[in-house]
Order: C-alpha cells, then sequence, then structure tokens
C-alpha cells in the first residue's frame, strides 16, 4: 500500500506558544492544536498583563487617572491620553483652545508614526531581519527626543489635560518637528526599499492569514487591520474628532496588491502608507498652529455632571473607545476601554486555521498586537 | 604536493631516527591537534566579526568595552569565560545519552572536515582522492546532530527545530552536490588540492577562461551552502522568533557552544569549499603571471598563500553575515519548493550544460 498522508498513523500535538515566547509582543499566550507544522486550533489565553486600570480608576479623580491612560497602550499613550481627555470634555462639554486642538493632533500623529515605526519594524524582525526595526528605532529616538522637549517623558507621557495640554509646545518644537518630518519621509523610503519589496519577506505575508471583509466587520476589527480587507473606514475622515476635519489626507485601503486582499502583507501596507499620511496631517498642522492659549479653565475640584459619555478615536492599532459614566462626585464611577487589539486577537482562531506555525508568528506582527491593551 | 604531515613526518624520521609509521602516526597526532586547537579560533574571531559587522549594518557599535583591548576585541575572551561558567543543565525528562552526544556528533562532523581543506602547498592533513565527497559526508553528520539534540530534549519546540533541520539539510545536499559534480567534471578530479592546481593558470579567482556553467554553478552552491550552515534566510531550524532558539532551546554553557562553535566552524569549511572550487583555492589572482613570485625566499610563498585562502575564505563568511542581516527568513515549504523545484532542476541542467560545453568546446 502506498504510505500517504492519509494512511500514515499522525499524532495532533499541543502547544504552548507563550507567554515567554520571542514573537508574542510582551506576554500573549497562544495554545496551539497543531498537525505537524500546520496550526489547526489556536486558543489565545489572555490576562497575563492584567493590572486592573479600569477599577483603579474608579478610585482616582478624573484628573489623576490620565497617567493610568498611557499604561493602556504603552506604544501610543498620546492617543489614548487624547483619547480620554476627549471623552471627559464632552462630558463635561468643555471647550478646548484651538491650539490646543492642533498640538493634540500634532503629538497623536507623532505617536501614529513611531507605533507604526514599531509595528512594521516588529513584523520584520519576526520574519527574521532585524536590520528595519533598528532602522526605525533611530526615527522613534527623535521622535522621543521631541516628546521630551515637550513633556519630559520618553514613553509614558502624561501630556494632555482635561482641557488642554499640560504646557505650551517648548521653543524650537516647530523647527525640529519640520527637521523631523523632511527626514523621516526620505527614511522612511529608504526602510522600505530595503523590506517591503523584498520578495523574501513579501512571499512570508502575501495570501497568509486572509481576513475577509464579512469578517472584520462581524469581528468588530477596526483600523489599519479593517482598511487592509477593503473596508473604507476611518473615522479621522468619516467621524472627525478633535480638528481632523481641516486636514487633507488620504485613507489607504487593502487592495490585495501582492495577494488576496486582507492578508497579512496587505495590513503591512497599511501601516506603511498610514505613516506618509501622518507625516502629511503633522506638516499641515505645523503650518496651520493657531497662537493662543493651551488650556481651558476647568475647577481645581473637577466636578463633571451627572451621566455617561462613550468616546472613539482612530488609535495606530484601530478604534479605541472609552466609557465613562459619572455620578456628579469627583470620581467616575465606571471606566471602561474598548480596545482594538483585544478584537483583534478574537480572530485568530478563525483565520489561522490551516496556516503554518512559522505564519502565526506573522498573523501576530501584522495585527501589530500588544498585549497591555488587551488585558488593562 | 606534499601535505605538511607528511613533510614533519620525514623531518622527524631524519632528525630523531625513529621508524617511519612512528614517525607518521606521531606526525598526524601533531597535525590533528593543532587543527583541533585552531578550529575553536574561528568561531571566536566569527562572533567578533559577526557582532560588529551587524552592529555596522544596523548603525549600532558593537561590542567595544570588554577589557582593555580595544574595539572590545576581549569580548571574545569574555564570552568564552561566560559560558564556560553556566551551569550544565540537562532538562528533567530529556534521553540524558543523547542530550549529551549530540553536541559531539556536530563538532566532529564538522572538525573532521578540516583535514582535507588545503590552506596552502603545505598546509593540509590529507590530500584524500576524494577530498570533495569526503567533506559532503562528514559535514552533513551535522545534521544527525542537529536531530538528536532536538528529539532529545525533550521538548516540542526542540523537535520542530530538529525536524525542520532534517528535511532542510537533507534536501540541500543534493543541489550542492549536484553543484559539486559539476565542478569535479570540470576539472577531472574529486581532490581539493588537485582542484586548486588546476586553478594556477588564468584568473584564479574565477574562470574566465572556461566553462560558463562552472560560474553559474556558484550561484546554486552559494544558496545551498547558506541553507546547509542554517543561516538567514535559511536559518529555520532554529529561528529565534519562531521556535525560541530551535534544536539547542535547552542546552546551556560548554554544549551551548559547542552548537555555536559548529555552526562557525560549517561556514568556514563551506566558504573554504567554495573558495577551492571556484575562487582559485589557495592562490593570488593572475598567480601564473606574477613571476617575482616565485623569487620569494624559500617558505614565504606558501605562507603567502595561507594568508591569500584565508582572505579569501573570510571574505565569502563576511558575505554571509551580510546575507544575514539583510534578509527575512523563508517559511519551510517555501524552503523545500526553492530546492525542490527551483535549485535542483537548475542545478541539474547546469550540470548538463557544463557536460555538453566540454564535449563540444573541447
Amino acid at each position: 500500500m502506498v504510505t500517504t498522508r492519509s494512511t500514515l498513523r499522525t499524532q495532533e500535538m499541543l502547544l504552548n506558544m507563550g507567554p515567554h515566547h520571542p514573537s508574542t509582543h510582551g506576554v500573549l499566550r497562544l495554545i496551539l492544536r497543531l498537525d505537524g507544522e500546520v496550526v489547526e486550533e489556536v486558543f489565545p489565553d489572555i490576562g497575563y498583563l492584567h493590572r486592573g486600570i479600569e477599577k483603579i480608576g474608579e478610585s482616582l479623580t478624573y484628573k489623576q487617572f490620565i497617567p493610568y491612560t498611557d499604561r493602556v497602550e504603552y506604544l501610543a499613550s498620546m492617543n489614548v491620553n487624547h483619547l480620554y481627555c476627549m471623552a471627559v470634555e464632552k462630558l463635561a462639554g468643555i471647550e478646548v483652545p484651538e491650539r490646543a486642538e492642533y498640538i493634540r493632533v500634532i503629538m497623536t500623529e507623532l505617536n501614529r508614526i513611531i507605533s507604526h515605526i514599531i509595528g512594521c519594524g516588529a513584523l520584520a524582525m519576526d520574519l527574521g531581519a532585524f536590520t528595519p526595526f533598528l532602522y526605525g528605532v533611530v526615527e522613534r529616538e527623535k521622535v522621543n527626543d521631541l516628546f521630551e522637549m515637550t513633556c519630559g517623558q520618553r514613553l509614558t507621557y502624561n501630556y494632555m489635560r482635561i482641557g488642554g495640554v499640560s504646557q505650551d509646545l517648548p521653543e524650537g518644537f516647530v523647527e525640529k518637528t519640520y527637521a523631523f518630518l523632511e527626514e523621516m519621509e526620505r527614511r522612511w523610503d529608504e526602510i522600505n526599499r530595503l523590506i517591503t519589496e523584498n520578495e523574501i519577506f513579501v512571499q512570508r505575508l502575501a495570501d497568509v492569514a486572509v481576513l475577509t471583509e464579512a469578517d472584520a466587520l462581524s469581528y468588530n476589527i477596526t483600523g489599519p487591520n479593517l482598511r487592509a480587507s477593503g473596508v473604507d473606514w476611518d473615522l479621522r475622515r468619516d467621524m472627525p474628532y478633535s480638528v481632523y476635519d481641516r486636514f487633507d489626507f488620504d485613507v489607504p485601503i487593502g487592495k490585495g496588491e501582492r495577494g488576496t486582499v486582507g492578508d497579512c502583507y496587505d495590513r503591512y501596507l497599511m501601516r506603511v502608507r498610514e505613516t506618509y499620511e501622518s507625516l502629511k496631517i503633522v506638516r499641515q498642522a505645523l503650518d496651520g498652529l493657531p497662537e493662543g492659549e493651551v488650556q481651558a479653565k476647568v475647577s481645581k475640584v473637577f466636578k463633571p455632571p451627572k451621566g455617561e459619555v462613550y468616546m472613539r478615536a482612530e488609535n495606530p492599532r484601530g478604534e479605541m473607545a472609552v466609557y465613562i459614566e459619572s455620578d456628579g462626585s469627583t470620581k467616575p464611577s465606571r471606566i471602561k476601554f474598548k480596545t482594538p487589539s483585544f478584537n483583534s486577537l478574537g480572530v485568530f482562531n478563525k483565520i489561522c486555521r490551516g496556516q503554518m506555525l512559522s505564519d502565526l508568528v506573522a498573523v501576530i506582527g501584522s495585527f501589530d498586537i500588544v498585549l497591555p491593551e488587551v488585558d488593562r | 604536493m606534499e601535505s605538511s604531515s607528511f613533510l614533519f613526518a620525514e623531518f622527524l624520521q631524519q632528525a630523531f631516527h625513529v621508524s617511519p609509521t612512528f614517525a607518521a602516526v606521531l606526525s598526524l597526532l601533531i597535525g590533528v591537534g593543532t587543527c583541533v586547537a585552531c578550529i575553536p579560533l574561528i568561531p571566536g574571531f566569527g562572533s567578533y566579526l559577526e557582532r560588529k559587522v551587524s552592529a555596522d549594518i544596523q548603525q549600532r557599535i558593537g561590542p567595544n568595552r570588554a577589557g582593555f583591548l580595544p574595539f572590545g576585541i576581549m569580548q571574545v575572551l569574555a564570552d568564552g569565560i561566560k559560558t564556560l561558567q553556566k551551569e550544565d543543565l540537562i532538562p528533567a525528562h530529556a534521553d540524558r545519552f543523547l542530550f549529551r552526544a549530540a553536541p559531539y556528533v556536530c563538532i566532529v562532523g564538522v572538525f573532521s572536515c578540516f583535514a582535507a581543506i588545503p590552506f596552502s602547498e603545505y598546509g593540509y592533513l590529507s590530500d584524500l582522492n576524494i577530498g570533495v565527497y569526503y567533506i559532503l559526508c562528514v559535514s552533513s553528520l551535522m545534521a544527525v546532530g542537529i536531530v538528536l539534540a532536538g528529539w532529545a530534549s525533550n521538548n516540542k519546540w526542540t523537535l520542530l527545530g530538529g525536524i525542520r533541520s532534517a528535511g532542510q539539510m537533507v534536501s540541500y545536499e543534493i543541489p550542492i552536490a549536484m553543484s559539486v559534480v559539476t565542478v569535479a567534471m570540470h576539472f577531472g578530479s574529486l581532490s581539493l588540492a588537485e582542484m586548486t592546481m588546476a586553478q594556477r593558470e588564468g584568473w584564479s579567482i574565477g574562470f574566465w577562461n572556461s566553462n560558463l556553467f562552472v560560474t553559474l554553478s556558484f550561484v546554486v552552491y552559494w544558496i545551498a551552502a547558506l541553507a546547509e550552515c542554517n543561516r538567514t534566510p535559511f536559518d529555520i531550524p532554529e529561528a529565534e522568533s519562531e521556535l525560541v532558539a530551535g534544536y539547542f532551546t535547552e542546552y546551556s554553557g560548554l554544549r551551548f557552544s559547542f552548537f555555536a562553535i559548529a555552526e562557525y566552524a560549517e561556514m568556514f569549511v563551506v566558504s573554504a569549499m567554495a573558495v577551492v572550487l571556484y575562487f582559485g583555492g589557495f592562490y593570488l589572482p593572475f598567480e601564473a603571471h606574477l613571476p617575482f613570485l616565485q623569487e620569494l625566499p624559500d617558505g614565504v610563498l606558501p605562507w603567502l598563500h595561507f594568508i591569500v585562502f584565508l582572505i579569501k575564505v573570510w571574505f565569502l563568511i563576511f558575505l554571509m553575515i551580510w546575507i544575514r542581516w539583510t534578509l527575512p527568513r523563508y517559511r519551510i515549504d517555501q524552503l523545500m519548493d526553492l530546492c525542490w523545484k527551483g535549485l535542483l532542476p537548475f542545478a541539474f541542467l547546469n550540470f548538463l550544460g557544463s557536460a555538453c560545453w566540454m564535449v563540444l568546446g573541447g
């Protein structure tokens, strides 16, 4: 009898990937059922990074909670800062000065740029190309320098305040940011030449773990991962918040350039292209930066009216939302974050079946999952 | 050509009036001892080069602090001492005998290759008339060692690494053999020393005056050699971002460093093979057209050749490092596709082309 795959007696293997695995981007644990190297089932086991941030929020005042929002997603702290402050402002009906709004946009977009640098770099690193990551980190350092100039921090910024930002832009910030934009555009081209069109890289990502439009919508995938599946939706353009309606930028959509729409390569490309768009936004914001105050008048003992608010924002990894319930006291009675990586993790089992173990690493990287955001 | 151990045996015989057999055995032992003592220098220098080159590629500085010597040269020594100090851990449910044996299998396979490599006119242990096949054979012992290590560790990640490596190394040996056969046919010899000497005329860094297909077979050889050494883009058996550290995940201390030594020594061996087969061995470029070389004092030319050989080999190793820090890695099925659907047919056609060239071109 001819021995084939179907007649050979094989045994499934249960493999524990993480929480201390080099490419699970933090402390993700995936329990895998493998047939050889082919993944049969993925079961993400989360909670290793749970710090109870939402519960902590209930025992802190609204202003005191801002540093904790940094820790929800440490790769895009400014964006979470922004989201939380916007939510509280909406709840209390605070008008933010125009200059502060522009500064916030500059900061969040700069943070989006460095978050995408890490996202793309880490994906390349997971696929064995170490160098693009380090090229990117050089640029990231420059943004970190800008942030440090502004607020004294390099990772968890705690820069935004309810009704504005903690301090005005320092002297020389605008010039340095212009210089960074010039440099970054050139360097991002260079990094792309190194990796994006690399044949091995494309082969590793194209047609891998295809997320269809229907799946993306039903699993509530958002942000670049949603757009990679061909859905033309960007909160900044379609439901503008802050001053995003004043800027002109494109929203890249996945077209399946080297494979199928919604494959890993599309998700990667979205991040590459969004970086260029963010550079455009920062440039426009710097051009139109108005003079004036950076902080609205907010009473020292801040008590928003009774009620609830739900605020969404387009963060680097997708739409993040925060729900705040106020009982009229100085402390919120409930804070809840809706985070994009959590939803991305949910779709893993659906799209990873039949892929190889090596692809799983690419999938984690292409969704750009950040674990503190999943667990909070 | 006469090997250095043979010359040394003659010297012993004349100087100390010992029996020829005793002199031969003693000289061989001394030769092997020297070789074994020198090979660990290769991973030492190799790892330093790897760190410095990768640092340069990635806009970093690399090691620059260790010890009192400049440029962090002492880092090599520090790494060596560090691995010596580590606890020799054997996992609880590992197959203890195989776990211990695996690094030795690897290292024996690679070290044995050095016997047949002609470093210069006199700088080799043995001029085997089947030198090429000898190296191909003993170097595949490395695959056995890796599979053993992967299996004996009783760890699912190492098992995957071991299985991947078995598939990869067995597959890629075929294109290597095919490209080597092409060269061997061209030279009409399997002895590395004879192949080298045949390249003295001409440029001796390639094949300007001869078979185009032989030059093409270098492409096949080099790609397959990268896979044979488990270097990026073919480093899937130890893919650190997928399999933690692949087959040597469970190893620590000296046993771990044995794998590292074997890996760098393997890089040296395949590069040395490439130099002998394709780049004129230890000869200088245009050696036959440089008459002043013959007028050098006695004993200088072999040393010059030895240095030329090392420069060529280290350049190829540098090339490997360069590739490693530039490219991402293949997936196991893509790697197999490349081997069986790409390299192997190409190598076969190349072989046929070379044969036709020889018949038609005389």
